[in-house]
């Protein structure tokens, strides 16, 4: 099977249109020593019919989370996905279109990016949001390397409270800039303000946090946003989980100067950690959104004076700067973005505060319940949102060994990045049955 | 505008969403969460089917491929199958998260592995990353990893070399990794100029990006020349795969002694657009490059698939997991559908389809290069400039008659330039339509310049401002 029209007869008109004889002689100018001997060692096309039951077999092969408990967070989130949003974006006008340059018939593409921008912006309380980035840790490390730029220093302060995933990226991009790194060592699952403040200087472009940060806790934001605000040149940049700020205080109100993240939990769903939603938004300052990389969507009127959106800024972006470009980003995660435009509005403001409602409290019930089983305590206990550091004297590899025989993902162990412990998420997705069967399992282990 | 925004839908205390009870306690979260606690998000607030009409109303005010023919360029913007999106909603496919254990994912890995075999098959590369998300990611991953090789060399080589015909991705990337830009020219007929290239290749020299056939749609004839001029050099030869429509079955990068290259999934692979993403870059190299890509790196160990993280001299990671996984099943499902002859047979009527739509217009617009194209070719509109029409108005005039417009003012070598890639998915009713469409346009620029001047006429917005936009930017509500 294939997706072609021609048939020998249009293909023979085709040719003689052209004046060759055959198709084949269309490609007389690749040299012979480049060309492939042999045809392409990859099987015979087959049927739909056959396609879906191979790919179906592959599936069987897995084991999903349809099939077990999860508490598997630690950057990737397992909330609920409204069925609205896949009826909608599935509108092949939506899916089928390419990046909105002629803007005249890509107006639903664009409107829908400029409220994506608008929804962003008010989650963060930043003043500019970007059409979107290609995940969360591309985007932290795109904000870095703005950040340098802006301050024109060189010196970023890493905490490993950042997830380290988001921190390797950082760094891989950082490279190619010859950035300067400052890990923060934490000794707790959060940072002692104490260390930012032995640390920074007027040399420093940077400080990144996550809030909550990789653990789930929550940071001295205000405490450490006062020491950042001492180095002139210094910029605050925000890791945030776009879900938990229908309750969480936005960033900007602690003083944040970038703000990016991870929006795959807000309506893209987990397809083992891609296609994932990077946002990106800083303040409202001409500085700031000369460097900011990225799409941006601009309302504005057409000749008749009838308002209608573009893309605009462009002059930031490489197809008209190329080398001098802000980033090379062309391709970004506009689907997604739309996803989570209509999650957004589907939760609304009421919503999204519920969720991250549900989150908190049932996260808190669990955590408590495990904190009072006599093997294991909650490092975090006092200062985590809806992801918890789970510890024990128990071999945790044993222990996640172990769940899994009882079909219970307990969550991430943390020795694969050199930490002690268990990350465990709840979201509002786990019933209280579930969390009991889990307290009940870790009871007799 | 057509269609207002979904926060005038906003009724106070209207809703569309639904949870579950929370059967557990609930606490005082403003309390609890003292000093980090907020009351002042300003979501719409809307119910579900106003949220469905506005949507649906949004989706009306679109076009993709599903409407109609699409000949941007390097685009690449073929029918995106149907059966493609239904794979990659299997839940068992689908529903998995990244950091479960690998016992319970020898499915999936399985697709990934075979997705990698069959690429570097295409492409006769060796060893295949699917990390980076897009074809621009893909740019810059391979930068990294021709940096990381010359370190590793403890060779200091500064220089990337573009081609004045290059995407704007080639040299932004080469800056994003640090690299200093050196464009050269073409030569007149419209390749690589082998004087200007032996003028600038020099100890420093870290890399030659290429595309091939290039953003003329021209196969570049001495490319064992090119390659070789630049391996002896000592410098490596990388290559951008937004034209691997023109070449599949017929060439192969790894033949033409590239060292490394990009795909992108989303153009060759006939994944969708999706109105600007996601995409998927996966990146291919040869053995000697191998131990710098990313980390980590998909293996085979026997029956067993794994993610191999003991990479030391691995550039270290580009994306947070192992990138866009969802548009990677969709490229799986293409490839098992089609097969390898139906992939030659791809290339065949993608070049088949240019060629005829070349040869149709090329009476009415200038045809700024007489060399054979491959997959897309470039018109200039300059004629119709002399009539006083430019190529952004002939685009914006199609848009009338219901057709996309081509790329336009790319490749930058073009004045006027219009860059036309129908694909193979069209069929010649589609190509003769568009063509008569651009014969219609060329008499009226003659007959009714004004008409042409003032497009587009009949879209539910008309040309719109963007100077005013970038002059006082309105970016959200």
């Amino acid at each position: 099977m294939d997706y072609i029209s021609n048939t020998a007869a249009e293909k023979n008109k085709m040719l003689k249109e052209i004046g060759v004889e055959a198709v084949e002689d269309l490609f007389q100018m690749i040299p012979e020593a480049v060309t492939a001997a042999d045809d392409l060692n990859i099987k015979p096309g087959i049927s739909e019919l056959e396609l879906m039951r191979t790919a179906q077999l592959q599936a069987k092969k897995n084991k999903s989370l349809d099939e077990q408990l999860s508490f598997l967070g630690a950057g990737a989130y397992d909330h609920y996905v409204p069925g609205i949003i896949d009826a909608l974006i599935s509108r092949s006008e939506f899916y089928t279109a390419y990046t909105p340059y002629q803007a005249e018939l890509s107006q639903g593409t664009l409107e829908a990016i400029y409220e994506y921008q608008s929804m962003i912006c008010d989650l963060t309380g930043m003043g500019i949001a970007n059409a979107s980035m290609l995940d969360g840790g591309s985007a932290a490390a795109e904000a870095v390397t703005m950040a340098a730029r802006i301050s024109r220093n060189s010196k970023v302060l890493l905490p490993d409270t950042v997830n380290p995933a988001y921190r390797e990226v950082i760094k891989t991009y950082g490279a190619g800039q010859d950035l300067e790194f400052i890990d923060l060592e934490s000794t707790q699952t959060a940072l002692d303000p104490a260390q930012i403040e032995a640390n920074i200087d007027d040399q420093t472009a940077v400080v990144v946090l996550q809030y909550p940060n990789f653990y789930g806790s929550l940071e001295k934001m205000e405490e450490i946003s006062k020491i950042i605000k001492k180095s002139k040149k210094t910029l605050m940049l925000v890791i945030a989980n776009p879900i938990l700020l229908g309750v969480l205080k936005a960033p900007a109100d602690f003083g944040a100067d970038i703000v990016v993240g991870e929006a795959q939990n807000l309506g893209s769903g987990l397809n083992y950690g891609g296609p994932n939603l990077g946002f990106m938004a800083c303040r409202d300052e001409r500085k700031m959104l000369r460097q900011l990389p990225g799409r941006i969507v601009g309302k504005t009127t057409d000749v008749e004076g009838k308002e209608g959106f573009v893309l605009t800024l462009q002059t930031r972006e490489q197809h008209i700067r190329r080398e001098k470009a802000t980033s090379n980003i062309c391709t970004n995660e506009a689907l997604n973005a739309l996803m989570a435009t209509i999650y957004l509005s589907t939760m609304g403001r009421e919503g999204l505060k519920e969720v991250g409602e549900h989150c908190y409290h049932k996260a808190h019930y669990l955590a408590e319940k495990i904190d009072n089983l006599s093997a294991f305590e909650v490092s975090n206990r006092n200062n985590f949102f809806n992801e918890f550091v789970l510890k024990t004297e128990k071999d945790n590899r044993k222990l996640i060994e172990e769940l899994l025989a009882a079909e219970i993902i307990v969550g991430y162990n943390l020795e694969a990045v050199g930490k002690e412990g268990i990350l465990v998420s709840v979201t509002e997705k786990r019933t209280k049955a579930e969390m009991d069967k889990l307290v009940e399992k870790m009871e007799v282990l | 505008m057509e269609e207002k925004l979904i926060k005038d839908y906003s009724s106070p205390g209207r809703t569309g969403y639904s949870l579950p009870p929370l059967e557990v306690e609930k606490g005082n979260l403003e309390e609890n969460l003292k000093g980090y606690f907020r009351d002042d998000l300003e979501l719409p607030e809307v119910s579900e089917v106003d949220v469905v009409r506005h949507y649906t109303a949004l989706s009306e005010m679109n076009y993709g491929v599903d409407s109609g023919i699409y000949p941007l360029g390097s685009c690449t913007m073929k029918y995106n199958p149907k059966r493609n999106e239904r794979v990659a909603r299997i839940a068992g496919l689908t529903n998995i998260h990244p950091y479960q254990p690998e016992s319970q994912l020898q499915g999936s890995l399985e697709i990934l592995y075979q997705l990698k075999l069959d690429l570097a098959e295409i492409s006769a590369m060796d060893e295949i990353t699917l990390q980076p998300a897009s074809g621009a990611h893909g740019e810059f991953t391979s930068l990294m990893i021709v940096k990381k090789y010359f370190e590793d060399r403890e060779e200091k080589r500064t220089k990337v070399i573009v081609p004045d015909s290059a995407h704007g991705t080639n040299p932004a990337s080469a800056t994003m990794a640090g690299f200093d830009v050196v464009e050269i020219a073409s030569n007149k007929r419209g390749m690589v100029d082998l004087e200007a290239l032996a003028e600038v290749l020099d100890q420093d020299t870290a890399a030659l990006m290429l595309t091939n056939p290039n953003t003329l749609g021209i196969f570049e004839e001495d490319i064992l020349k090119i390659t070789e001029m630049v391996h002896d050099a000592g410098a490596l030869v990388y290559y951008d795969g937004a034209n691997m429509n023109a070449i599949m079955g017929y060439a192969k990068p790894g033949l033409m002694d590239f060292d490394l290259m990009h795909f992108n999934l989303h153009k060759t692979f006939s994944t969708p657009h999706g109105g600007g993403g996601p995409g998927s870059g996966p990146v291919g190299v040869k053995d000697f490059l191998a131990p710098y890509l990313p980390k980590p790196l998909l293996k085979k160990d026997e029956e067993k698939y794994y993610w191999d993280y003991q990479r030391p001299k691995s550039i270290g990671k580009v994306h947070s997991f192992y990138g866009n996984y969802g548009v990677m099943l969709r490229a799986w499902a293409y490839i098992k559908t089609v097969g390898g002859r139906g992939l030659k047979k791809t290339t065949e009527n993608a070049v088949l389809n240019a060629n005829y739509l070349k040869a149709r217009l090329k009476e009415n617009f200038e045809l700024p290069y007489a060399e054979e194209s491959l997959h897309e070719f470039v018109l200039s509109g300059s004629r119709q400039k002399e009539e006083g029409v430019s190529t952004l108005q002939i685009a914006k005039r199609l848009l009338d008659y219901d057709q996309y417009a081509p790329t336009i003012y790319f490749p930058l070598v073009v004045k006027e330039a219009m860059m036309i890639e129908p694909t193979e998915t069209e069929n010649i009713e589609t190509l003769d339509h568009f063509v008569e469409t651009m014969l219609i346009i060329s008499r009226e620029i003659k007959e009714d310049p004004e008409l042409v001047k003032n497009a587009p006429h009949s879209t539910i917005v008309r040309k719109l401002d963007e100077t005013a936009a970038a002059r006082n930017p309105d970016l959200h509500w």
